[in-house]
């Protein structure tokens, strides 16, 4: 069936136009302009029509833990949030270290309302000691991979993995990218928070901003020793900003996210003791939040990513010390973005849907141009219309959104995925 | 009133939002002022004068129920809030948990729902984990009173620590107080710095840099990493338990050289003023924080720490269940209310 | 001031609107000489007597009485006091704060103890007293002394001396002080 987003406006790369978009029915553009008309009608009036967004960090928890997530609930949450791509950690149990779990994901994904895209470990079990099959996963179409729930401490396997990656540039057709959850475990072990003055008012132990920091230096170094393309996951510190700007001012082939959360909230949060706060890295300052809103604005931290991690409730009702960390962002992370990074609408657009598409290498697809014969991922979002955020009202089989309770501005109206719409009216279409 | 914080202070100040002042729990001295410090103290004179009856118990709380509830072995604190309980008529339950619940796949909030479930009227909990009381707080309707949760809080010893100073000295104004030893470790310490503080004496606390918290700098005290410079000029010397764990952790070499530099030694204790007061908030290690001549001193004031312990908790049960509250743990005029200009 | 204790407590708290000055200082001083001739021609002299105010108001009260005593007989009786905060059985009803001392003298058993109170009302003062007492000794026998007796009892408590009876409406308050006794209402 064709329809026709009518009455927005598109904003993509190219900048942005008041025009109609007809989606025909084979998933694509069909054209674009005024006058169009087609069997349905999406209403997009005072609205943005943009390319799909693209998470380069969600924990859909399938296979393992299907109590907190399924791909098809957090793909309806992804959905929700005007996602049209999902890179999914692998992190899962088992973990994404085999073709045989990749294809397991990623045929869970096929039906599902977003596109599951499968990252996998860069060591056997995500233990840190083994690389995994790296040459096979390529084979299998991973681009991405990483330990991400813990950082990988040997400096000597990561040198190796680095260097083998340079190898499977052509078998892969682009630079196979490694994505590091940066966080010296030596330093970070027994901390449930970021240590300072906060953590020694609560009781609470502490981890060190430097814990996070000694690895991006690390890492930059090595990536100066072997050209590897590093992608630096969740950057929390001011320093490590300063670091990752420094290294690209180098020419050195890094990128770099921040989630929502390390610029929407601080360490002063956690002086409830619930861990819907407790995340790794731990929310910092306020120093570090605006150096992280700063590294957006000019373009150090390339992408926005949620880093979505349900847990179920029964886990998070634990003392903070013992709750595992982790909180929602599908649903909220364009929200926040619009009102929160100090981006204007275009760089929000961009931070959410183009640049993590280029990193995730699914340009041909996802942070498209708007035009004719494009395949069909988009969102309609209207940036006006307030909500209130609901845990118990999101797609997700999990709660733990630390923004419970919250009015925000700016609500995905509708998302369209190859072509068919998912979400209508701010509703799952299944 | 509810534990919880502010979930964001986006201005960064250390505002924590009401972390219980004596309401409806006692989960810190953080956030309490000085007249309700006052209050209590005060108030623990009456019960004080229970202890020395020849029956030492009022009905007052007869018909409430007070759980104890440990998950971290503390027969001291139990026994303390036990017999407190017991002179006010109230029954007593228990439950203790070696280890904490994670091990048993039972969620804290499960525990909790459970032991509400037999109708208590207040939950005294211990944990080894900071916070724990405040969401215990979240999910039950009983008075919930923090009897220690990790290094963060212990403000019934506070309160009784408090209480000791002030029974010898009338008044902590003025004073100034060192606290010795393992402060990153204790809740104590915690507890304490923002009592006596609150109380307008000065704090300082002494210990090798890795036994300080990380954040001590916004902290309201002296911190120094000499003892024996600052002995003649203490009116009171608070010293902390050490445990072995620290030399494992990396914090301090070894027992002998933490002894060597901050044990209250004999030599040490003879430097002293005559009317300097030791303070211990037990079990002792001899010979290692405290000497056997330091403890034994009569300026030390470690067993009226003990004995005061219980008079000061009496205070804080009455004040959470006695007065004003109806059985249901409805919150009838809460006590704040009950203003003693009014009364005159 | 048992009384006015408890209607000035919160939620019943308002201002004392005195309305009649039933007992001069001069009436109080001739009903407390009268009260103490009792006191000594019923236990035949002061040899056993403790006598114990009930805070707060009836401390002063039993002050004179002990004064009083003295001048009479020549041995002045142990002074006790004592706060029954504690020992009320509307705990929970209303907020009650002990804040006044309890200082009774040593050993009860086998004495008279003569419970003093400024004002004789409901009578559950004088239970939770009786309770109290007990908790310290086993008195011989127990008596009661009030400056005034207002009826309205709601237990079987009587009193043994009392310096002036009374008739009240339920609403009236009787103010006990230094100057006499008042008879007036709380105003909101």
């Amino acid at each position: 069936m064709s329809l026709v987003i009518r009455g927005g406006r598109v904003i993509d790369q190219k900048g942005e136009r008041k025009i109609d978009v007809e989606i025909g029915d084979d998933g694509r553009i069909a054209a674009v302009g005024t006058g169009l008309s087609a069997e349905a009608d999406l209403d997009a009036s005072g609205c943005i029509v943009s390319p799909g967004f693209v998470d380069l960090h969600a924990h859909l928890r399938q296979p393992g833990q299907e109590e907190a997530e399924t791909i098809e609930t957090g793909a309806r949450g992804g959905s929700l949030g005007g996602y049209t791509a999902l890179v999914a950690m692998p992190n899962t149990e088992p973990a994404t270290d085999s073709v045989a779990v990749v294809e397991q994901v990623r045929s869970l994904g096929r039906e599902s309302m977003c596109e599951i895209v499968p990252s996998a470990a860069m060591t056997v079990e995500r233990a840190g000691e083994d690389m995994a099959p790296m040459g096979e996963l390529v084979d299998a179409g991973v681009g991405i991979f990483t330990d991400d729930g813990t950082g990988l401490q040997d400096p000597r396997l990561m040198r190796r993995i680095m260097e083998y990656s340079t190898g499977l540039t052509g078998r892969l057709g682009r630079p196979v990218i490694l994505a590091q959850h940066c966080e010296v475990s030596a330093l970070s072990a027994g901390g449930f928070m970021h240590e300072g003055e906060w953590s020694s008012r609560l009781g609470i132990p502490g981890q060190p901003a430097e814990a996070e920091e000694l690895m991006v230096m690390r890492d930059i170094a090595l990536v100066r020793l072997t050209g590897a393309h590093m992608h630096f996951q969740h950057l929390s510190t001011a320093s490590s900003v300063a670091m990752v700007r420094g290294a690209k001012a180098a020419g050195l082939p890094v990128t770099a996210e921040a989630t929502t959360h390390h610029f929407t909230l601080t360490d002063a949060a956690c002086a409830s003791y619930d861990p819907v706060f407790k995340v790794h890295p731990p929310l910092r300052t306020d120093e570090d939040v605006a150096a992280i809103k700063e590294g957006l604005a000019d373009g150090t931290i390339d992408a926005v990513a949620t880093d979505h991690a349900p847990h179920a409730p029964h886990v998070k009702e634990r003392p903070f010390d013992e709750a595992p960390p982790g909180m929602l962002g599908l649903e909220t992370a364009f929200s926040l973005t619009l009102t929160e990074s100090g981006l204007d609408l275009p760089e929000v657009l961009a931070v959410l849907s183009w640049r993590p598409a280029a990193i995730a290498g699914l340009t041909d697809r996802h942070g498209i141009f708007v035009e004719p014969g494009a395949p069909a991922n988009l969102c309609v979002i209207d940036p006006d219309e307030t909500w209130t955020v609901s845990g118990a009202a999101m797609a997700s089989r999990s709660l733990n959104t630390p923004y419970e309770g919250r009015s925000l501005r700016g609500r995905v109206r509708h998302t369209i995925r190859a072509g068919e719409p998912v979400v209508v009216d701010g509703e799952a279409c299944r | 009133m509810s534990a919880a914080a502010e979930k964001e202070t986006s201005d960064g100040t250390l505002e924590v939002a009401d972390p219980g002042a004596l309401g409806r729990h006692l989960l810190g001295i953080d956030g309490m002022d000085r007249s309700t410090l006052e209050d209590v103290l005060e108030l623990t004179d009456a019960f004080a004068e229970i202890g020395r009856r020849p029956i030492p118990r009022v009905p007052a709380l007869r018909g409430r129920t007070l759980a104890t509830v440990f998950f971290e072995n503390s027969t001291r604190t139990r026994m303390s809030f036990e017999t407190a309980a017991r002179r006010l008529s109230a029954d007593t339950i228990s439950f203790a948990s070696g280890s904490s619940s994670l091990s048993k796949g039972e969620s804290l909030r499960d525990t909790v729902e459970v032991v509400s479930s037999y109708g208590v009227d207040a939950m005294v909990v211990r944990h080894p984990m900071a916070g724990t009381a405040h969401r215990v707080a979240e999910w039950t309707d009983a008075a919930v009173v923090n009897a220690g949760d990790g290094c963060h809080e212990h403000p019934t010893q506070a309160l009784l620590d408090c209480y000791t100073l002030r029974d010898h000295r009338g008044s902590l104004d003025g004073m100034r107080i060192a606290i010795v030893g393992d402060v990153r470790n204790s809740r104590v310490a915690r507890s304490n710095v923002l009592a006596f503080n609150a109380l307008g004496a000065e704090v300082v606390l002494v210990a090798p840099a890795t036994l300080l918290p990380p954040g001590v700098g916004g902290w309201p005290v002296v911190v120094a990493h000499e003892l024996d410079p600052l002995l003649a000029d203490l009116d009171a010397i608070y010293l902390l338990r050490i445990q072995r764990e620290r030399i494992t952790e990396g914090l301090i070499p070894s027992i002998r050289e933490f002894a060597t530099d901050f044990g209250l030694t004999a030599t040490r204790t003879a430097q002293l003023r005559e009317d300097a007061l030791i303070l211990h908030p037990g079990p002792t290690n001899p010979g290692v924080e405290i000497s056997g001549e330091a403890a034994a001193d009569p300026r030390s004031v470690i067993l009226d720490q003990v004995a005061n312990g219980v008079s000061v908790r009496m205070a804080v049960l009455f004040l959470l269940l006695g007065s004003g509250r109806s059985a249901s743990g409805d919150v009838g005029p809460v006590v704040d209310q009950v203003d003693r200009e009014v009364k005159r | 001031m048992a009384e006015r204790e408890r209607s000035q407590t919160p939620p019943f708290g308002g201002v004392f609107m005195p309305h009649a000055r039933i007992m001069t200082a001069d009436d109080m001083g001739r009903a407390v000489r009268r009260m103490s001739h009792e006191i000594i021609e019923r236990n035949h002299g002061l040899e056993e007597i403790v006598v114990v105010g009930l805070q707060t108001g009836g401390v002063p009260v039993a002050e004179r009485l002990v004064a009083t005593l003295e001048d009479i007989d020549g041995l002045r009786p142990p002074l006790g006091m004592l706060d029954v905060a504690l020992h009320r059985d509307d705990i929970g009803i209303r907020p009650v704060v002990p804040e006044a001392t309890t200082d009774l003298p040593a050993d009860l058993d086998g004495k008279i103890v003569i419970l003093v109170d400024d004002v004789l009302f409901t009578g559950r003062t004088i239970r939770a007293a009786l309770d109290a007492v007990c908790d310290f000794g086993r008195p011989r026998a127990v008596q009661l002394a009030v400056m005034v007796d207002r009826g309205h009892r709601e237990l079987p408590i009587r009193p043994d001396f009392v310096g002036k009876n009374l008739p009240t409406r339920r609403d009236e308050v009787v103010d006990v002080h230094g100057d006499g006794v008042d008879l007036g209402v709380m105003q909101k």
